[in-house]
Order: structure tokens, then C-alpha cells, then sequence
């Protein structure tokens, strides 16, 4: 069921649309015009040496994956009341497959980013290797947030609203359009309290080879992710019985 | 005690009524965070107990609902809007926690409460069948084996790969009810969806739910229709404000909810002239179930006739009018049609103004149980029907135990859609002593 419900959103998802899966793509190429024109030329923000269209390229990727997923997730058992109400299954399921879905995109957008890796002269390397794991990180931490609010919304539809600003703030907290240099070192392990930032981080380490020697953050972030997921999980088993009866 | 598929014991439901609890508002939440503390301890003060308005907003769907069924028993339950029948398949299924009490359920469940959970308007009827066979419990292997199945009950093979939103609503009703009726749980339980589809397919789905009954499945079936809950389920629940208001063999148990008044009445009235049956020849204003004395009943002797009085208008002169009633009984068999021989009206055309015609049924005649009554008006030789109500009235046959009815002194089940009480004659065939018949 998972499958299915997961093929069936990435069915919908662009189905009546012009343009199609081309929009898989053109969200993070389209942000990342933007940000370079802005922060890149405008503001010239360092960028530890790479060109800046790479390296807000490489943050935006996981990010937009995060965030649609985070967005998604939240708004999934509001969503799909007409089945909650109506059939049993684990209600776990609609979150996860809310956030599965963004693979999709994620992938075809991983593409653009082999296609810029290589227009920009750099070479690819194992490190490749490792990004399902990061992208596994980013997915936990987005099930993890996406399952309290996915639960809090059934009740408090608030949450929907809330949602924008959650994802601008916690934007501004990751370093997509800055380097994580910029932030003082001895201040590192405690930025990296934002899981995401150990997902970034991780993504720029492997493909840009930045500076940044990122364990440490890294760690903090999967420790701090797999924490929230615990209590996301607990939160989401104890309130599920009610589900059907207040959405 | 194996053979029990489902075990309730004092099953009960609350269910909170009123907006605030449904959509209550974060803010709401936080500030009753920081003052019901207060309120308590003032309340506490006060000495008085606390009394939360929810207690007076809320409902119990159910009431201590206790019962089982055995494994392959197919049981019907009926009953009024809001009476819970719906509260119960959604507990009997997991989709809501019961208040209290528990339900043990014994084997595989499918569930239908609607038929269509998860189609989508933009997939195409394919997809959908896929996606629906999943929400529904079925493993990918088994949808593909059978997929024709599907497709071919449904009727709907030349637009299987067209997104259902350019299906008719008869189409995607048909496609929704195909993929349930290809389930195959151990125990399954269906709410009302026979409503779908013409005469033809509703009876499709009657036999598929009878074969899936005598597969040896167990069926929980709540309906309105009171025909098919008879012929399909042995025994039926009727609940009543949450309630368990009779359990036991179905044709007595709808009965009883027939004659209660909770189904449909031994008279209906139109008052509106807009929501009167007919057309601008004639229009119906009232039927009715009259006994010898004219009084409307809707109980009646077996040994009394019976009368159905229906008052209509007629509109238009120069139509020759013609009323007749088909009596079908409980278990949705038509026993009789009847139109009036009348000699008077059979070839003049009835004038302007409002008429009563009224059938009688003889006594000793009907059998015993539910019978209802649909009202039409017709000119035979153009074929038009000016007006056809169907289930307008229904009445209930007793049949006491006196000794003078058909029944005799037998006090068991008696087959047949009728029971009329003939003339027997005896004679001896040799010589036998008989008793004298005067002393009779």
C-alpha cells in the first residue's frame, strides 16, 4: 500500500501540468538563478572558493527536498481524511509516503547537479557514494518533523499556517545561501543542532570538497534527527486512535 | 467458542459534539493550558465539582453494544439514521477506538464503508483499481489476478485507461463496487452499498454478496433496504440510539422495525403540491392502510381484509384513470398486483377533483410478516403512468395462534408468500370411526 500510495503521488503530483516532471526540475534551477543573482552578485556572499551557482546548487537540492517533504507530510493526514475515515491501515504510512515521494524529484534534479559538476570542471568522485545516506538524513529529519505536525494539524489546523514560516526561519538557520563558515567555530556543534545543517554540510563536503571538516556537525545533526524521530513516531502512535474521529 | 468471528462486549461510543472540539484552535489549547489549572483550583475552592461543558455536548453513538457471530454467518443491521449502525462497522474495523468495552474480531477484515475510498478523479480507471485494491488489503499479485474480473463486472472495458472524472457516475459507481466485491476477507463488512447503480446492477451486487455469504465468509451488512437485508442475512440487529433494540432471524426483527414505525409508515401524506407524485393529468395526495372500520392500521389481523385508500387529484378531464398497487413482501418477492376493475371508471374518463380508490384485500388470505405497497396510476392504452410511488405504505400481518387462521394450532415457520385458508374436505376412503362433526 505504501507503493501504491507513493506511485500515486508522484502520478498526480504533475499530472494537467504543462510542463510536466520539467518542473521537478526547474524548482531548485529556478531558486537557484535567483540566489546567485542576489546573494552570489549582488550581496557576494563568500562561497568557499566555488562558484556560487554550484554551491547553492548543491544546498538547494537537499533543502527543497526537505522542505517539500517537511510541507507534504505535515498537510498528509488532513489530506487524505476521506481515507482515514474510511479504511484502516497504519497511519504511518501517509507521512512516510508523503516524503518518499520527493525522491522523485530529488533524483532528477540530482542529474542537473552531475550535469553542473561537470560543466564547472569538477570532477566526480566516490564521495558520490555517500549521498543516498545523506539523503536518507534528510528524509528522517523531514519524516520526523512532518510526523508531529502532521498529528498536530489533525487537531490544530493552525498548523497550516504556520507552516510557511517554519520553513523561511529554518531556511535562514541552514547554510544554503552562506557557507557554515561563516559561523564561528567554537558555535559549529551547536548549529548543528539543526539537523539540516549536518545534511548540507554533508552534501558540499562530498561533491564540492569545501574546506569544512563536517563530522563533528554531522553527528550532531543524525543524533539530534534520530531523537526528534523517536519522539515524532511516540507523539504520532499515541495520538493515531483519534485520527479518525476529529479530522 | 472457536467458531466466533466477531465478539463484541458493551461496545460504547462518545462522540463530542459541537465545533470547538473538532477544530479546536491552538490558541485555545495554550490558554487552556494556562487557566484550567486556575479554574480547578478555584472550582476546588468553591467546593463545587468540576462540571466541563463537554459532558453536555456529547453523545454516545453506541451504548453497551454486546454480541458475537459466528464464523460464516451473514448478519443485517438495520435501523434509523444516527442510530449507529455506522459507528459500529467503523469500531468493527479499526478505524475509531471503541469508549469503552472491545470488540475481538477473529480473521482478515475488509471493510467497506464507501464505495470509491481513494479514487481519484485524474487517474484512469486502471490506476484506480490498483490504488483502491490496495487501500482495500489486497497484495499487488492478487489485484493483477483479478483484474479482468474487476474490469468485467464493472461493465467498463473500453474506458479502462480513461481518467474516472469522464466516467458516468453509473460507471465509476459500478468500477468502485466491482474492486470491493473482488475482496476476499474472512470477514467483511458492508454499509449501504447497494444504493449504486440501475435495477439491473444492484441485483448484480445481491448475488455477488450471496455468493460471498455461501463461500463461507462472514458478512455484516447495514442497509436501509429492507428486501435485501431479509434475503441475504439470516439473522439482523436493529439498533436504536445506539442500542441493540432486537437481535435474532431477520424477517422478524424487520418486522418489528416496520411495524415500530421506524421504517416505512402505514400512511403517507403529501402536503406540498410540488412533492406530490403525478403529473398534470393526476397527482397523489395521500396513501393509506385502512382496516374493515376505515381506521388507518398498521397492524393487521390475518383473518381481517385490509384495505389500501389512495386519495388523488385529478387535474385533467378526458383520461381514462386507471390505480393499481403492487404488494411485495419482506423479502423483496412481489406477491400480487392489483388495478381497479372498476366498471364505472374502466372506460369513461374520471372527472376534475379528488377521488379515493381503495383495494381489499381479503382476510385469510396474505401471508403472515411485512408487506409493502407501491401506488401507481396509469392509463392503460397509451401506457402512460401518471404517477409511481414505489414503497409507499407498509403493513404488518399477524397471525395469532387462535386456531382459526390457516396456521391452525401449528405454531412454526410456514413458507409461502401467501396463505389463504382453503376449504379441505374429508371423507373416509373405508370404513373408519370418525367423530360425529356436530359434536365439533
Amino acid at each position: 500500500m505504501l507503493y501504491f500510495l507513493v506511485w500515486r503521488d508522484i502520478k498526480l503530483r504533475y499530472k494537467q501540468t504543462e510542463l510536466g516532471i520539467a518542473w521537478a526540475i526547474l524548482q531548485p534551477f529556478l531558486a537557484m538563478m535567483i540566489f546567485s543573482l542576489f546573494f552570489g552578485r549582488l550581496a557576494k556572499i563568500p562561497s568557499d572558493g566555488i562558484p556560487y551557482p554550484l554551491f547553492v546548487y548543491t544546498a538547494l537540492l537537499p533543502w527543497i527536498f526537505f522542505a517539500n517533504g517537511l510541507t507534504q507530510s505535515s498537510n498528509s493526514l488532513v489530506g487524505h481524511s476521506n481515507l482515514i475515515t474510511k479504511v484502516y491501515f497504519p497511519r504511518l504510512i501517509i507521512p512516510i509516503s508523503a516524503v518518499l515521494t520527493g525522491i522523485f524529484d530529488f533524483v532528477l534534479g540530482f542529474l542537473v547537479l552531475i550535469g553542473m559538476l561537470y560543466y564547472y570542471g569538477m570532477s566526480i568522485n566516490a564521495a558520490l557514494l555517500y549521498i543516498p545516506l545523506f539523503l536518507l538524513l534528510a528524509l528522517l529529519v523531514a519524516l520526523a518533523i512532518g510526523l508531529w505536525l502532521s498529528a498536530l494539524n489533525v487537531k490544530y489546523r493552525d498548523v497550516r499556517y504556520l507552516m510557511p514560516f517554519i520553513i523561511q526561519i529554518w531556511m535562514f538557520a541552514t547554510p544554503i545561501a552562506y557557507s557554515s563558515t561563516l559561523v564561528p567555530e567554537r558555535w559549529r556543534v551547536l548549529y548543528g543542532l539543526n539537523p539540516m545543517v549536518g545534511v548540507i554540510e554533508g552534501f558540499r563536503w562530498m561533491l564540492l570538497r569545501t574546506q569544512t571538516q563536517p563530522s563533528p556537525m554531522i553527528a550532531v545533526s543524525a543524533f539530534v534527527a534520530l531523537v526528534a524521530l523517536a519522539g515524532g513516531m511516540l507523539y504520532f502512535r499515541q495520538v493515531e486512535k483519534a485520527f479518525a474521529d476529529v479530522v | 467458542m472457536n467458531n466466533i468471528a466477531i465478539d463484541c462486549r458493551n461496545l460504547s461510543k462518545l462522540y463530542r459534539i459541537g465545533e470547538r472540539e473538532n477544530y479546536l484552535a491552538l490558541r485555545d489549547a495554550i490558554a487552556d493550558a494556562i487557566y484550567s489549572p486556575w479554574r480547578k483550583m478555584k472550582n476546588f475552592a468553591a467546593g463545587g465539582v468540576e462540571k466541563s461543558a463537554k459532558d453536555e455536548a456529547s453523545l454516545w453513538a453506541l451504548r453497551d453494544i454486546s454480541f458475537s457471530i459466528r464464523h460464516g454467518e451473514i448478519v443485517g443491521i438495520i435501523g434509523r439514521n444516527g442510530a449507529g449502525k455506522s459507528t459500529l462497522l467503523k469500531i468493527l474495523s479499526r478505524i475509531t477506538e471503541p469508549s469503552r468495552g472491545f470488540a475481538d474480531i477473529r480473521g482478515r477484515v475488509g471493510s467497506l464503508l464507501e464505495v470509491g475510498t481513494g479514487f481519484h478523479q485524474e487517474l484512469t480507471g486502471r490506476e484506480n483499481i490498483y490504488f483502491n485494491g490496495s487501500i482495500l488489503g489486497m497484495k499487488k499479485a492478487e489485484i493483477q489476478r483479478k483484474f479482468d474480473e474487476i474490469v468485467q463486472f464493472a461493465e467498463v472495458e473500453r474506458f479502462i485507461d480513461t481518467p474516472v472524472k469522464r466516467y458516468s457516475s453509473g460507471m465509476y459507481m459500478r468500477l468502485a463496487f466491482a474492486v470491493a466485491a473482488h475482496l476476499e476477507p474472512e470477514i467483511l463488512l458492508v454499509d449501504e452499498v447497494l444504493a449504486v447503480g440501475d435495477t439491473a446492477f444492484q441485483k448484480k451486487c445481491l448475488s455477488k454478496m450471496q455468493e460471498v455469504g455461501k463461500e463461507g465468509r462472514t458478512v455484516l451488512f447495514v442497509s436501509h433496504n429492507m428486501p435485501s437485508v431479509t434475503r441475504l442475512c439470516p439473522r439482523t440487529i436493529l439498533l436504536e440510539s445506539g442500542k441493540i433494540l432486537r437481535d435474532g432471524p431477520s424477517h422478524q426483527v424487520v418486522s418489528a422495525y416496520l411495524r415500530s414505525g421506524l421504517g416505512t409508515a402505514a400512511m403517507r401524506t403529501w402536503t406540498d403540491p410540488s412533492g406530490m407524485p403525478g403529473n398534470t393529468v393526476a397527482r397523489l395526495h395521500s396513501v393509506r392502510v385502512v382496516n374493515e372500520d376505515g381506521e388507518t392500521a398498521a397492524n393487521v389481523d390475518i383473518r381481517k381484509p385490509v384495505g389500501i385508500e389512495m386519495d388523488f387529484e385529478v387535474l385533467q378531464t378526458g383520461h381514462i384513470l386507471t390505480p393499481g398497487y403492487r404488494f411485495v413482501n419482506e423479502e423483496g418477492q412481489i406477491v400480487f398486483s392489483s388495478y381497479d376493475p372498476d366498471p364505472l371508471w374502466r372506460r369513461r374518463p374520471r372527472p376534475k377533483g379528488r377521488h379515493l380508490s381503495t383495494a381489499w384485500i381479503p382476510g385469510n388470505f396474505l401471508s403472515e410478516g411485512t408487506m409493502i405497497v407501491s401506488v401507481a396510476l396509469q392509463t392503460s392504452f397509451s401506457h402512460t403512468l401518471h404517477f409511481f410511488e414505489p414503497d409507499a405504505v407498509a403493513f404488518h400481518v399477524t397471525d395469532s395462534l387462535d386456531g382459526d387462521s390457516a396456521r391452525g394450532d401449528y405454531g412454526g415457520f410456514i413458507p409461502g408468500i401467501v396463505r389463504p385458508l382453503l376449504q379441505w374436505t374429508n371423507r373416509a376412503a373405508e370404513e373408519i370411526e370418525c367423530p360425529s362433526r356436530k359434536a365439533l
